[in-house]
């Protein structure tokens, strides 16, 4: 069955038709590729389905509701969450600060009700060991290496039980060894049940880890194709138009 | 393996010691008790409980707009619209208690007042996009120019049947001789401490300024934020308004007049930066406190009060320089 479904979804910004008619179904558990060269329509699909935009045309439904967003958190309460490219993360607050961005957990202190440190940092620091990350939650953003800022983007979708996690470029600005571990994470979602959409350049991370893959060619969506049945070349033909359509 | 990644994710960063070291706040307070010792010694009129109570009052005036703006600053926003505010704020408080209202309505009426104003900033700012460097120089001549409509230009002195508890307010000394100013400015400092450390709110405003779009992306409601911060500074240049007049005893409208630069230079000099994401209350009132001393001191050590713009500024550039220092340090 079906989790989340988009059906003839279309984006423009003034005259810039970033996404055209695009429809797709996902199901629970599958982990899904989605390429396309730059400016393709990419970052903007997923920012839809997190809540970030709304489309100007089209339904998006997940579990058969229609989804009505208007803020990030409205995706968070169907359970989508979203790792975005540049990692929208804040340099000067630590790991901690960043996972728990626009959800901050509070305790009572006699009448008042403040934030609690001692929570967001256990916390953090159980969901990196998860990730098994060497990322510490007292540090600040400013002084991380590429991976370890990636851990604490995807921590932050750890926080709630996410049935759809989006990631937009995981995999664009790290190191080999921590390409591997953010496969093996998205591994660990998917036998959790949880449905990945893979936004990637590299070909060997998505035939390494996709159920299938979605390709957007300027805006439209060009292929729907399961990794068994296709190779890096069609895909890659795909990208560039070399291959109109399959 | 498991270990050692537990024990790595657990390590604490820094030091306590090291943190303190690190901060602008401890080295101008170090600066500030140095100046302090070097004045009892050098003068005789530094260390007597008179100068001591001028200084402290008279810091309360900037550390209080200073808290406000240092909350504008860690946005990365400005506000220039301060020192007016403070003016019409007064002004406001004067006319409405001269008319022969009490003094719970004359303050009433001076903190709507500001409150409006700031939120028309805020609103221009966040829901319209205009710059906050314009849009608050814009409003610090407007609100002045209201002032002196208000008052038709004139010196307000008589402060209707409330007139001793309005003076009292400003100008007493409730509990163990400290002036009253002085203790509105701790609480205030102890609110905006709280507020910035232990509030969402708090958390939010160094996200805002730390990365715009990182807090739009998460949810953060950054518009309303930034609204209520203008808010915020607008409230305190009022609060300290109505203190000053109690503290004066008399309003005219050039009050307040180049106080925004005073103001700015408190909070830069406590470690609040420009580009957005830092800084403190404790900040705000120890810059506050550097500048009166020096101003206080060049007065006591015979230097021509000319000389007070040009210690300052200097003060103010030696505080970037400090943080373009630790940038320069971190970035390596
Ligand atoms: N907020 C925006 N405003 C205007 N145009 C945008 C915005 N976001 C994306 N675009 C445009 O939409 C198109 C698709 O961009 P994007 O979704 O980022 O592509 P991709 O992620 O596949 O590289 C590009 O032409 C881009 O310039
Ligand atoms: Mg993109």
């Amino acid at each position: 069955m079906a989790i989340l479904e988009l059906a003839n979804v279309s984006k423009h910004f003034g005259a810039i038709q970033a996404v055209n008619d695009v429809s797709f179904s996902l199901e629970a558990g599958e982990v899904v590729g989605l390429m396309g060269d730059n400016g393709a329509g990419k970052s903007t699909l997923v920012k839809m389905i997190a809540g970030n935009f709304s489309p100007s045309e089209g339904t998006m439904r997940m579990d058969g509701q229609p989804l009505n967003m208007h803020r990030p958190v409205d995706a968070r309460r169907h359970g989508i969450e979203i790792v975005h490219q540049d990692l929208a993360l804040c340099n000067n607050l630590t790991a901690a600060a960043n996972v728990f961005l626009g959800r901050e957990v509070h305790r009572w202190f006699g009448p008042l009700r403040v934030l609690d440190y001692s929570r967001m940092y256990k916390r953090s620091a159980e969901i990196f060991a998860e990730l098994k990350s060497e990322t510490r939650p007292r540090d600040l953003i400013k002084s991380m290496s590429g991976g370890q800022r990636q851990a604490v983007a995807i921590a932050r979708t750890r926080l709630s039980d996410a049935k759809v996690v989006l990631m937009d470029e995981p995999t664009a600005a790290i190191s080999v060894r921590q390409v591997a571990e953010v496969l093996n994470l998205i591994r660990r979602l998917r036998d959790q049940g949880v449905t990945v959409v893979l936004i990637s350049h590299r070909m060997p991370d998505v035939f390494d880890v996709a159920d299938r893959v979605i390709v957007l060619r300027r805006g439209r969506m060009v292929a729907d194709r399961r990794i068994a049945e296709s190779s890096p070349e069609e895909v890659t033909g795909l990208i560039t138009g070399a291959i109109e359509r399959v | 393996m498991t270990i050692t990644l537990d024990q790595t994710i657990a390590q604490k960063t820094h030091t306590p010691l090291a943190l303190l070291l690190r901060s602008q706040v401890f080295w101008v307070f170090v600066a500030i008790v140095a100046a302090c010792i070097f004045l009892s010694f050098a003068t005789d009129s530094f260390a007597t409980s008179k100068n001591i109570f001028n200084i402290t009052r008279n810091v309360t005036f900037t550390a209080i707009i200073a808290l406000g703006m240092t909350m504008v600053i860690i946005i990365g926003g400005i506000d220039l619209s301060v020192g007016s505010v403070l003016c019409l704020s007064s002004m406001m408080l004067a006319i409405t208690m001269h008319a022969g209202y009490g003094l719970e309505i004359g303050i009433t009426v001076a903190i709507v007042t500001s409150l409006a104003v700031g939120a028309f900033n805020g609103v221009l700012i966040a829901y319209l996009g205009f710059p906050p460097f314009v849009v608050t120089l814009g409003m610090l001549s407007i609100a002045r120019s209201l002032a002196m409509v208000a008052s038709n230009n004139t010196v307000v002195f008589e402060f209707g049947p409330d007139h001793a508890r309005l003076l009292d307010l400003g100008g007493g000394a409730w509990l163990f001789g400290i002036a009253n100013p002085v203790l509105y400015m701790i609480a205030l400092a102890i609110i905006v401490g709280f507020i910035l450390r232990w509030t969402k709110f708090g958390r939010h405003l160094y996200a805002i300024g730390g990365n715009e779009s990182a807090a739009i992306l998460t949810g953060v409601p950054v518009r309303l934020i930034k609204v209520a911060v203008y808010m915020i500074s607008a409230l305190s240049a009022g609060i300290a308004g109505i203190i000053q007049t109690g503290w004066l005893g008399a309003v005219t409208t050039n009050i307040g007049t180049g106080m925004e630069l005073q103001v700015i230079a408190a909070a830069v000099i406590g470690g609040a930066s420009l580009v957005g994401g830092v800084g403190t209350a404790i900040g705000a009132l120890i810059g506050a406190a550097l500048i009166e001393i020096i101003r206080n001191s060049l007065g006591l050590l015979g230097i021509n009060a000319f000389w007070q713009g040009a210690f300052i500024g200097g003060c103010i550039i030696i505080a970037v320089a400090f943080e373009r220092v630790r940038q320069l340090r971190s970035s390596e």
